[in-house]
C-alpha cells in the first residue's frame, strides 16, 4: 500500500502547488492565465467503475477535475470541434455529452442499448455506436442527436474504426469474431473478414492503407488490407516468462506518420511496440495493470494508457519509448481521449 | 493455409447470395428425467442444457449469415427405458454425426461407441466423471463439462490460498458422492490441505420437500457435525442433493461449508458478470426468461465450438472439426477472460472454474500462485503425465 500512498500524496502535494500557481497568475492578469491553459492539453479517463470521468492536465500530468457521470462508462472520445465528451454509459444505454468549459452533462445521445466503443466521421456530424447487447451498429446524428438508423452485424459488436476518407466503417463483433466493413453511405455490409477469438478494436493509418484488428481471446492483432479485405499480417506476441493465456490484445494507437503502432495488451501489463512498417514487435513497455486504451497528446509527445486493474494511468514518452509516470485515477479506467489544444 | 481458404470460402458465398447454405444439423441426446434438488430455487427447468445450446445456434446462424453456414438443433429427450445408442445410430442414418450428449457416464461410453464406426463425434456436456477422461476415455468424444477432480481442485486452491487447510470433509452414501469425494480427497493431498474428520453421510430416504421441513433439520445437523477436531471449513461431497445445502449455519462449531453447498466449484453462474459475460446472461434471460446454468453454458460452449470449427475451416466434417479443435489454432472465447482451449490427451477443455455462494462469484480458480509449465489452467484436474487415457 505504501506507494499508493506515496502517490496520492504526492499528486495532492503537485494538485495544491498547481492552484496556488493559478492563483498567483490570477493575480498577474487574465491573459497570463489564458497562456498557461493553452499550453496544456487535457486528458478525459472513463473510469467504468467509479462511474465518473478523471480530467488530466497533461503539462503537469496531475488530475485537475473528476465529473460524475452516468452508470458503467466506457468509450469516451471528444467531438470533432472540442467543445464536448461523449461518454457511453453501457449501464444507463445511453451516451452523455459532457460540456469541456463547465464539466457538466448536458445532453444525451439516443445510442441504443448498452453503448461501448463508437467513432465519429471526420466532419463530427454522424456518430456510430457499437450496441453489445444487440448485435447493431446505431448510426446518430451528432448535431440534431436522432438516430439515422442501424446496420444488424454479427454478435456483441465492439470495436469501430473508420476509415480517414469515412467511407469505410469497421465494426468488429466479438462472439462472431469477425471485422464486418460497412459501406457508410450505402450502410451496408460490404465484407466480413475473420479475424482471431474475441476482436475488441478497429484502427486504421491515417494512409487508410491497413485497417488493424486487435483480438483479445486470440492474442494477436490482424492486420487487413482495407481493399482487397483479406488478412496480410497476424502480429503475434511472445513475451518470455508470460503464459499465452495472459496475453490480450486491446486498444490499439498508431502515430500519425503510420510508422509505430502501439498495441495494449490487456493482463500482461504491457504496451507492445510495432515498427508499423514491417509488423514486427520492437519492444514492450510494462505499464499498470490489465491495460485496456491508450490516447497520444495531440503533437504525439505523450501517450497515456488506462491500466484496468491498477487503477491508473502511465505516461510513455514517445520518442524514447519509455514510461515516465504514473497517475491515479479512479477504479477501474477503461477509455481515454485528449483535446487537440 | 487456413486464411486462403477461408477467404475462398467467403468469396463464394459472396458471389453466389442464391446458392443454399452449408446445413450443419446437431444433434442434441439428453435424459429428460427430472432430478430433484433440496433447495426449491435450484430445480432443474425443463429445458436445463439445451436451452445453451438453443442460444449457441443463434449466435452461430448469425455468424453463419456471413459466411453462408446453417445451423440446426435436433432434440433427443430420452426417458425411462429410451436407449441413447439407438438413438445415436438412428441420428447417424439421417446424417447426423454431431452430437451434443447430456447423459451419465455408461450410458455415453455406449452412444459413443455406438457412433464411433459411423464416424459420430460427441460433446460431453453432462458427465463430470474422470474415468471418461482416464481410463475410459474415447476418440470420438470431447468433455465440455468439467471433471470432478478440475471442480475438486478449483475449490481447493482457494480454500488453500484462504488458509483453510484443515478440512472436515462429509460424503455422501450414493457412489457419485463417493466420486466427488475422492477428487476432493485428493486435491487436499495435491496442495497442502489436510482432512481432519471424513465422516459417511448415509442417505435414509425420504422426501426432500416436506411441510414441517426445518424443525428437525436444524436439530439433527449440529449433531451431526458435533465433536470434530478443530477444522476450518466443513466440505460436503453430495451430488446426490440429501444433505449439503442443510449444512451451512447449522454445524455445531461456526464454519464456513464448501463443495456442494456453500462455496461451490462450477463452470458457469447466473450471477457471473466478468469479462463481458452480462452480455451473454442477458441474451439468455431475454430469450428463456431465467438465469444460466452450468449446463446450459456447457451446452453453449459445445455447440460454439462446433460454430468456431465450421467457420475457420469451413468444413462440416467431423474429422476436420476434431482435427481443428485439437490443433493450435483453436481458441474460444466464452467469458472466462482466457481463451479455452483442447487437452489434446483425452479431449478435455481447459476452463477457469467460478466459486459461487449461490448469489456471487466469490472467486474464480486457478488462483494466482499456482503454476504450470504449459498452462495455469492445467493445475485443474488429472494433468498430462498422470492420464491413463490412451487416444485411438
Amino acid at each position: 500500500m505504501t506507494p499508493t500512498t506515496s502517490i496520492r500524496g504526492f499528486l495532492r502535494r503537485r494538485r495544491f502547488h498547481f492552484t496556488r500557481t493559478r492563483h498567483c497568475l490570477l493575480g498577474l492578469g487574465v491573459f497570463a492565465l489564458i497562456g498557461t491553459q493553452a499550453s496544456a492539453f487535457t486528458a478525459y479517463v472513463s473510469n467504468e467503475k467509479s462511474n465518473t470521468v478523471s480530467v488530466i492536465d497533461t503539462d503537469k500530468f496531475t488530475v485537475v477535475n473528476t465529473i460524475k457521470v452516468g452508470q458503467r462508462p466506457r468509450g469516451i472520445e471528444l467531438t470533432k470541434d472540442g467543445k464536448s465528451v461523449l461518454v457511453a454509459v453501457g449501464d444507463d444505454d445511453t451516451i452523455q455529452v459532457i460540456d469541456v468549459r463547465t464539466h457538466e452533462i448536458v445532453a444525451t445521445l439516443p445510442s441504443g442499448p448498452d453503448p461501448e466503443l463508437f467513432t465519429q466521421d471526420q466532419t463530427g456530424k454522424i456518430l456510430y455506436v457499437a450496441n453489445e447487447n444487440d448485435n447493431t451498429v446505431t448510426i446518430i446524428d451528432l448535431h440534431r442527436r436522432v438516430p439515422l438508423g442501424e446496420v444488424q452485424v454479427g454478435v456483441e459488436p465492439e470495436g469501430m474504426g473508420l476509415s480517414p476518407d469515412g467511407k469505410i466503417l469497421v465494426a468488429t463483433s466479438e462472439t462472431t469474431n469477425m471485422a464486418h466493413f460497412i459501406d457508410t453511405e450505402t450502410r451496408r455490409i460490404v465484407a466480413n473478414v475473420l479475424v482471431d477469438a474475441r476482436p475488441r478494436f478497429a484502427e486504421f493509418k491515417r494512409d487508410g492503407s491497413e485497417v488493424w484488428v486487435s483480438s483479445e481471446i486470440g492474442g494477436t492483432v490482424s492486420v487487413i488490407d482495407p481493399v482487397k479485405h483479406e488478412v496480410k499480417k497476424k502480429i503475434t506476441f511472445d513475451i518470455p516468462g508470460l503464459r499465452k493465456e495472459a496475453i490480450q490484445a486491446v486498444g490499439i494507437s498508431i502515430t500519425k506518420d503510420g510508422k509505430t503502432g502501439f498495441v495494449a495488451l490487456g493482463p500482461a501489463n504491457r504496451i507492445a511496440v510495432i515498427n508499423a512498417a514491417t509488423h514486427e514487435v520492437q519492444k514492450y513497455l510494462l505499464v499498470g495493470q490489465r491495460v485496456w486504451h491508450m490516447a497520444f497528446t495531440p503533437d504525439e509527445k505523450y501517450l497515456l494508457t488506462t491500466n484496468g486493474v491498477s487503477n491508473d494511468v502511465s505516461i510513455i514518452d514517445v520518442a524514447n519509448l519509455k514510461v515516465t509516470k504514473t497517475i491515479q485515477v479512479g477504479e477501474l479506467p477503461w477509455g481515454i481521449a485528449i483535446s487537440q489544444q | 493455409m487456413i486464411r486462403l481458404l477461408l477467404a475462398g470460402t467467403f468469396l463464394f458465398a459472396w458471389m453466389s447470395a442464391c446458392a443454399s447454405a452449408a446445413e450443419i444439423n446437431i444433434g442434441y441426446l439428453r435424459r429428460s428425467d427430472p432430478k430433484s434438488t433440496l433447495s426449491l430455487v435450484q430445480t432443474s427447468a425443463k429445458d436445463d442444457g439445451i436451452a445453451g445450446a438453443r442460444l449457441a445456434i443463434d449466435d452461430n446462424n448469425t455468424t453463419g449469415r456471413f459466411l453462408n453456414q446453417q445451423f440446426s438443433l435436433e432434440d433427443v429427450p430420452l426417458a425411462g427405458e429410451g436407449n441413447a445408442s439407438a438413438a445415436t445410430v438412428a441420428l447417424a442414418e439421417r446424417g447426423i454425426s454431431l452430437v451434443v450428449a447430456d447423459l451419465p457416464a455408461g450410458e455415453l461410453l455406449n452412444a459413443a461407441d455406438a457412433g464411433s464406426p459411423r464416424k459420430v463425434l460427441f460433446f460431453n456436456v453432462g458427465a463430470t466423471d474422470d474415468r471418461l477422461r482416464e481410463e475410459d476415455c474415447r476418440a470420438n468424444v470431447i468433455h465440455i463439462a468439467p471433471t470432478r477432480s478440475m471442480l475438486a481442485d478449483a475449490l481447493a486452491q482457494y480454500l488453500v490460498w484462504k488458509q483453510w487447510r484443515r478440512w472436515f470433509l462429509v460424503v455422501g452414501s450414493h457412489a457419485e458422492d463417493k466420486l466427488y469425494g475422492d477428487a476432493l480427497r485428493r486435491s487436499a493431498k495435491r496442495f497442502g490441505a489436510r482432512i481432519v474428520q471424513d465422516k459417511v453421510f448415509e442417505d435414509t430416504g425420504g422426501a426432500r420437500r416436506t411441510d414441517s421441513g426445518v424443525v428437525q433439520i436444524q436439530r439433527q445437523l449440529p449433531v451431526f457435525t458435533q465433536g470434530a477436531p478443530a477444522y476450518d471449513v466443513l466440505v460436503a461431497a453430495d451430488e446426490s442433493e440429501v444433505f449439503a445445502s442443510y449444512l451451512p449455519y447449522r454445524t455445531w462449531d461456526p464454519r464456513p461449508v464448501a463443495g456442494s453447498a456453500g462455496l461451490v466449484p462450477t463452470s458457469w453462474d447466473g450471477s457471473h458478470d466478468q469479462w463481458g459475460a452480462v452480455q451473454l446472461q442477458d441474451r439468455f434471460m431475454k430469450q428463456f426468461s431465467r438465469r444460466m446454468t452450468a449446463r446450459d453454458m456447457q451446452a453453449w460452449t459445445a455447440v460454439r465450438m462446433i460454430g468456431e470449427s465450421a467457420s475457420r475451416t469451413g468444413s462440416t466434417d467431423p474429422k476436420a472439426m476434431l482435427d481443428f479443435l485439437k490443433g493450435p489454432d483453436f481458441a474460444l472465447a466464452a467469458f472466462k477472460g482466457q481463451r479455452l482451449t483442447l487437452r489434446d490427451w483425452n479431449l478435455q477443455l481447459r476452463q477457469p472454474i467460478l466459486l459461487s455462494d449461490g448469489r456471487m462469484i466469490v472467486s474464480v480458480s486457478p488462483q494466482e500462485g499456482f503454476l504450470h509449465q504449459v498452462s495455469e489452467l492445467d493445475t485443474l484436474g488429472i494433468d498430462r503425465p498422470e492420464t491413463q487415457c490412451r487416444l485411438k
